[in-house]
């Protein structure tokens, strides 16, 4: 199988500080690729030089085959490439479809004027959150009546309906309980099973375990290695992260794929 | 998680009576004190003549200006940002149509097309400055609230060593423009009701067997347009789901590729052009422009606004509840006069009246909103 994102050797400065020193990551359809590391490692970046918000100050960045250069986010999304961020992804006031049509508002044409057509909008709304197992009392629902994991699975739901063929979630499960934790990581699962691949940012090796088909930690915007679901065990994981001191001993247990 | 059916039936959705929800909505503080306003001035003021014909036109009348300034005010704000300069730019384009219309002696609709061309470049800069250095428009906006202000007064002073221009109904005369913003419809309708005794009419004088209210004014229908276009607009356009989005989390709005910067910079146009709107129709009023016109009036749109349910951080708001604030504010300020009170008692009405409606008004948005 072709990644369908290939990055070689990506490589971004701001100023003075290098934040990535060439990374090289493979993403896959239908997998969940799991990019851990320590605060400061460099993931949100990595993930942003994908997403069209950073321009890679070196490296390449291939794209169902093709070089591809974003010059904003606005590119990627329509190319296929979904960022999901855990702060900045909804608006608390405006009501759950509003916010799921945000940007991409469908309109109706009325006596020559175009329309925003809420009743498409609400029918969809509801559809897509029903198939994420999510109950709205109703389309008009202000998102800031849902919880945390509710809101995350929103976001989801918004980026797929918009037929994103990556979906990067950057942290999504840092602030969430247990029980919204898991209803994000089920839905990780459900969409990795349509065939989309999923980028995954997490600090938590559980979490990265429970849902995760290829593994990549960063330290120190260097990729310390990536290891495939089964290779490793959540121990040796986790002595990477931690900076990975123990590495010598580690790339037995990797398999020669760092 | 089941996503059979029965899903549609989960115990922790409480299923909400429909009249509560008709209820729950972010006009229901405007409606309520509309309610409530009115009642208090039929049994205060039911006889005085506030109800009659003349009493409407009149308290119609002051209701409308606001209403025009409260749909500028309204928008601006939903999409998170303040504009000061309002009662400066009202001012400030009246000036404008005197000192092009009857100063230069240009004609009256090149002087008020120029007016508009003007206003909406101030309303440009101040949305241009704002979006860029990223400054609070309400420190933006202030400065522009001097400095136009400082110009209304410099300018007549200058050229005309005076500072009220009078002669605009005159210019006026003949002209194909002005009387969009000065004439008065629908006359015959009035002369009619008048005829069958549904209004009164003069009974002597050189004006007698007229209706004592003769049409609607332009300022009335200017209003009611704006209202019905911010309401549609904010409601039932693409482009009103991105003003909700530029004032409820600019960034947010941003990185699903929403244009916030020309979202709020249209908006401050839009203010502007309801800020001229009301200065022409005023000067056709009047029949002089005034460096002191408008003055506070950027306080009494947002006093509006807010009564209406808006949001003051923006995001959340609707303009049907502006133009309800803005009647409020209307009925209440006349109904006094006609109810004899103290004049000086309006403002203790008004501060009362904006306290109740901000806290019901919170309490309304929390249940909609979730807020906590
Ligand atoms: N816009 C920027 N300008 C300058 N330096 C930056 C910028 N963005 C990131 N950096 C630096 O790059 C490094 C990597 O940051 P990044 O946000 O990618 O880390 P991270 O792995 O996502 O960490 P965390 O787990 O805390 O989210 C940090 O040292 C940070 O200070
Ligand atoms: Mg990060």
């Amino acid at each position: 199988m072709d990644p369908i994102v290939r990055m070689t050797n990506i490589a971004k400065h701001f100023g003075s500080v290098i934040a990535l020193n060439g990374v090289s990551v493979d993403v896959f359809p239908g997998e969940c690729h799991c990019l851990l590391g320590d605060n400061g490692a460099g993931k949100s970046t990595f993930i942003k030089t994908m997403s069209g918000v950073h321009k890679p100050t070196s490296g390449e960045i291939l794209f169902e085959g093709t070089p591809m250069s974003f010059a904003n986010p606005r590119d990627a999304i329509a190319a296929g490439i979904a960022t999901v961020y855990q702060d900045l992804a909804m608006i608390p006031l405006m009501s759950v479809s509003r916010n799921f049509f945000m940007g991409n508002e469908p309109v109706k044409t009325i006596a020559g004027m175009r329309f925003f057509d809420h009743d498409y909008a609400n029918r969809v709304t509801m559809d897509e959150m029903r198939a994420m197992g999510i109950n709205l009392r109703g389309p008009d629902q202000a998102v800031g009546t849902l919880s945390g994991g509710e809101r995350q699975t929103v976001a989801i739901a918004r980026a797929v309906h918009f037929g994103a063929k990556v979906l990067i979630l950057d942290e999504p499960t840092s602030a969430l309980g247990v029980r919204q934790t898991s209803n994000v990581l089920a839905t990780i699962d459900k969409v990795r099973k349509k065939g989309i691949a999923v980028v995954f940012i997490t600090h938590n090796v559980r979490h990265a375990m429970a849902v995760g088909d290829r593994f990549t930690v960063l330290n120190r915007g260097q990729t310390l290695g990536t290891a495939l679901k089964g290779d490793i065990t959540p121990e040796e994981l986790q002595d990477m992260m931690a900076g990975g001191q123990e590495l010598a001993t580690l790339e037995g247990s990797l398999g020669g794929t760092v | 998680m089941a996503d059979t059916p029965q899903a549609a039936l989960d115990e922790r959705v409480k299923d909400i009576s429909p009249i509560r929800k008709a209820l729950i909505r972010p006009e229901l503080g405007g409606i309520i004190g509309t309610v409530a306003v009115f009642t208090f001035f039929a049994l205060l003021a039911g006889s005085s003549g506030m109800f009659n014909a003349q009493g409407i036109m009149n308290w119609t009348t002051v209701s409308a200006q606001f209403m025009i300034i409260a749909v500028g005010a309204c928008l601006l704000m939903i999409a998170g940002e303040f504009d000061l300069s309002v009662g400066s730019m009202i001012g400030f384009a009246g000036m404008m149509v005197a000192i092009f219309g009857v100063t230069l002696g240009f004609p009256m609709w090149m002087a008020i097309l120029i007016t508009f061309a003007i206003c909406l470049a101030c309303g440009w800069l101040n949305g241009y400055i704002v979006v860029k250095t990223g400054l609070p428009s309400f420190i933006v906006t202030l400065a522009t609230l001097f400095i136009l202000r400082g110009f209304t007064i410099f300018i007549p002073q200058t050229v005309e060593r005076k500072t009220i221009i009078g002669g605009i109904r005159e210019a006026a005369e003949g002209d194909w423009l002005a009387p969009l913003f000065g004439a008065k419809i629908l006359g015959g309708l009035f002369q009619w009701f008048g005829d069958i005794g549904l209004i009164a009419v003069f009974e002597r004088g050189n004006r007698a067997g007229q209706p004592v209210v003769d049409g609607v004014p332009m300022l009335i229908v200017w209003a009611i347009v704006l209202i019905v276009f911010g309401h549609l607009l904010l409601t039932r356009t693409k482009f009103g789901n991105w003003i909700f989005a530029a004032g409820g989390d600019a960034q947010a709005a941003r990185y699903v590729g929403v244009p916030v910067n020309q979202v709020k910079i249209l908006m401050f146009m839009f203010t502007a052009f309801c800020a001229t709107v009301f200065a022409v129709c005023q000067v056709m009023e009047f029949g002089s422009a005034g460096a002191d016109r408008g003055l506070l009036k950027e306080f009494e749109a947002i006093i509006a606004v807010v009564i209406g349910g808006a949001l003051l951080t923006g995001g959340y708001g609707s303009v049907i509840g502006a133009a309800l604030g803005a009647l409020i504010f209307g009925v209440v300020q006349q109904g006094l006069f006609f109810a004899n009170v103290e004049s000086s008692l309006f403002r203790v009405f008004l501060g009362v009246i904006l306290l109740l409606a901000v806290i019901l008004n919170t309490y309304i948005r929390r249940i909609i909103t979730g807020e906590r």
